[in-house]
């Protein structure tokens, strides 16, 4: 396992600064989108398409490449910031999100969006479809490992536990499932809409190798995700990141009114300054 | 498979897997605990490593169907029609649909024939919701021996298709002489007082029926339409035109099936007058497949029946 140098963990960071203000900007200029799940992804996009994930983005589909599905596809921004940042297409057309004929619609659509491995955007279908891929890695005898980051409200849909039975079962290997825990829903939090806890011993219960991280501290992250690359080897892990919603703008965290709600121009102002002043290098999720 | 012989389309659908699998490496069946009675076991039984038995599950089948394609790989998904068309619609919809991927989906026990499992088990809606979805194409085979060469060219077809096959068996109609192509319909007798259109385990029954017509005078053109999606439009506009009356006949409800995709040609480009034979709008219930049938007007002598008053 690598450690990463103090220089690869500052570009990281300031990649995650970076992607935060496009995350801001793409959704303001829309105005719509959803902000607060768009920014308690960061960490966990950019460790995955800075340093874990074996892909080509001049090469989309390139067959060894390892797959990402956003089961929680309506956190598309920070999706579609990623990918820009990452060169599968130019940031400019950030500017199109949501509009009519853009690339980026409000929910991954592969057929659109170069760099997507799955259409997604009805909660608790990315599982299911990632087996899929682990099925067809094991049948080729190829290697590559395919992640599904799942949004923890979304863990209340009942086939997400249908797919997490079947690979437990089989212990299907190159699955790595990362559940965004946030721990706010549209309309209230987690536990006071419907509980996930026992989280982690549900996993473990269900045949899953269970880490658990905080999701904003960028090296633990990646680390993690090394720890997660060798289990996987043999059988599926989920990554349970504990991260705040709307992170890195002080007051969209924690606050479930800014799940779907677009930044005003003021809003929108303030929140790049915060994020330029610093706001989400420490890891205190 | 003889012309006149009994068959479980099921049965000729296993059958149709396992030759497939014989010559297609890329093939691969996924099953929801009940391939014992589709006939996907038989598939199972030749290889087992191409066979994933997915458990009672049928939403997360479809998703794992739909990563599978994305790899290259032609999945043929099955279980009971009521279930996958239903339980399952979504993950059809926004996994496979959507993103048009490459996954053959099996509606097994179509309509009312389901070993008298009753109305929880009949599945008289699923044309009518596969048939409105974007990117799905929806075949309904006709005879056993159809249902093999649709099996072949849903096969080769490249993007989603809904293949609905039923449990009792069928009497086969078809024979080397004919030639499933998707999309296409086949006129099986020519008429010009009444056209009937029939879909499914339906046309042999309709076939009777206008050849019963045929001996009392009454001249019925008969239509078998195996491809419900695209439809063949062109040859009922062309039998409203030439014959004035149309009956469909089909193993599903009379809403937004076969019946419904008539109306919807023959309202845009040739009205005329329209008879809808199928289920009514109610659940069915345990008992005799034919029974039911005669029950719910759906059988030869209700097609006669039928044909005789638009013709008078």
């Amino acid at each position: 396992m690598s450690r990463l140098s103090e220089n690869e963990v500052q570009e990281l960071k300031q990649t995650c600064r970076y992607v935060r203000k496009m995350i801001i900007n793409t959704i303001a200029d829309a105005q719509c989108g959803h902000t607060g799940g768009s920014l308690s992804e960061v960490e966990i996009l950019v460790a995955l398409y800075f340093h874990v994930m074996n892909i080509d983005p001049g090469n989309p589909d390139m067959p060894e490449r390892d797959r990402f599905l956003l089961s929680k596809g309506h956190s598309s921004p920070g999706y579609y910031a990623v990918l820009a940042n990452r060169g599968y297409f130019h940031e400019k057309e950030l500017g199109s999100f949501d509009a009519m004929g853009s690339m980026l619609q409000g929910h991954p659509c592969m057929l659109k969006t170069p760099g997507v491995d799955m259409s997604t955007g009805s909660l608790g279908q990315g599982l299911s479809a990632g087996i899929g891929m682990a099925l067809g890695r094991a049948k080729r005898g190829m290697d590559f490992n395919t992640y599904v980051l799942i949004g923890d409200g979304e863990l209340q849909e009942g086939q997400n536990w249908e797919a997490a039975m079947y690979a437990g079962h089989n212990k299907t290997a190159g699955l790595v499932a990362i559940i965004d825990y946030n721990k706010v829903q549209l309309a209230a939090t987690v536990p006071d809409t419907l509980n996930l806890e026992p989280l982690a011993d549900k996993w473990t219960a269900f045949g899953w190798d269970v880490l658990e991280c905080d999701g904003h501290d960028i090296a633990e992250v990646v680390e993690t995700f090394e720890k997660a690359e060798e289990i996987a080897k043999t059988g599926p892990v989920v990554i349970i990141a504990h991260t705040i919603k709307g992170k890195g703008v002080s007051f969209m965290e924690g606050k479930f009114e800014w799940h779907g709600r677009p930044p005003n121009e003021e809003e929108r102002e303030k929140a790049l300054a915060e994020i330029d002043a610093c706001g989400c290098e420490k890891g205190d999720a | 498979m003889q012309l006149g012989d009994n068959i479980a389309p099921r049965l000729a659908f296993g059958q149709a897997l396992v030759e497939l699998g014989g010559r297609n490496e890329d093939v691969v069946v996924l099953d929801c605990d009940v391939g014992a009675s589709t006939q996907t076991g038989l598939f199972g039984e030749a290889y087992p490593d191409r066979f994933y038995q997915m458990g009672i599950a049928e939403q997360n089948m479809v998703g794992a169907a739909a990563g599978m394609s994305t790899m290259g790989f032609t999945p043929w998904v099955s279980t009971f029609a009521v279930f996958l068309a239903k339980r399952a619609v979504d993950q059809i919809r926004v996994s496979i649909a959507y993103p048009k991927l490459n996954v053959k989906l099996n509606g097994a026990y179509g309509g009312i024939p389901t070993g008298k499992a009753g109305a929880t088990h009949q599945s008289v809606e699923d044309i009518a919701v596969m048939r409105c979805m974007p990117h799905m194409t929806v075949i309904c085979p006709g005879d056993p021996y159809e249902t093999q060469q649709a099996v072949y060219a849903a096969t080769d077809f490249v993007g989603p298709v809904y293949l609905r096959t039923v449990r009792c068996p069928v009497p086969v109609i078809f024979d080397e002489k004919h030639t499933f192509e998707i999309g296409r319909s086949y006129t099986l007798q020519e008429g010009s007082d009444v056209t009937i259109i029939a879909t499914g385990m339906m046309t042999p029954k309709a076939l009777d029926a206008a050849r019963e017509l045929e001996k009392e005078g009454v001249k019925a053109r008969m239509i078998h339409m195996p491809t419900i999606k695209p439809m063949d439009e062109e040859v009922i506009v062309k039998a409203s035109k030439e014959t004035g009356h149309i009956i469909t006949v089909e193993n599903h409800s009379r809403l937004g099936g076969l019946g419904g995709a008539v109306a919807e040609v023959l309202t845009e480009h040739a009205p005329c007058h329209l008879t809808r034979l199928g289920f009514p709008d109610v659940f069915g219930e345990s008992g005799d497949n034919e029974a039911i049938f005669s029950k719910f007007g759906v059988n030869t002598e209700n097609i006669i029946a039928a044909a005789k008053a638009v013709c008078r």
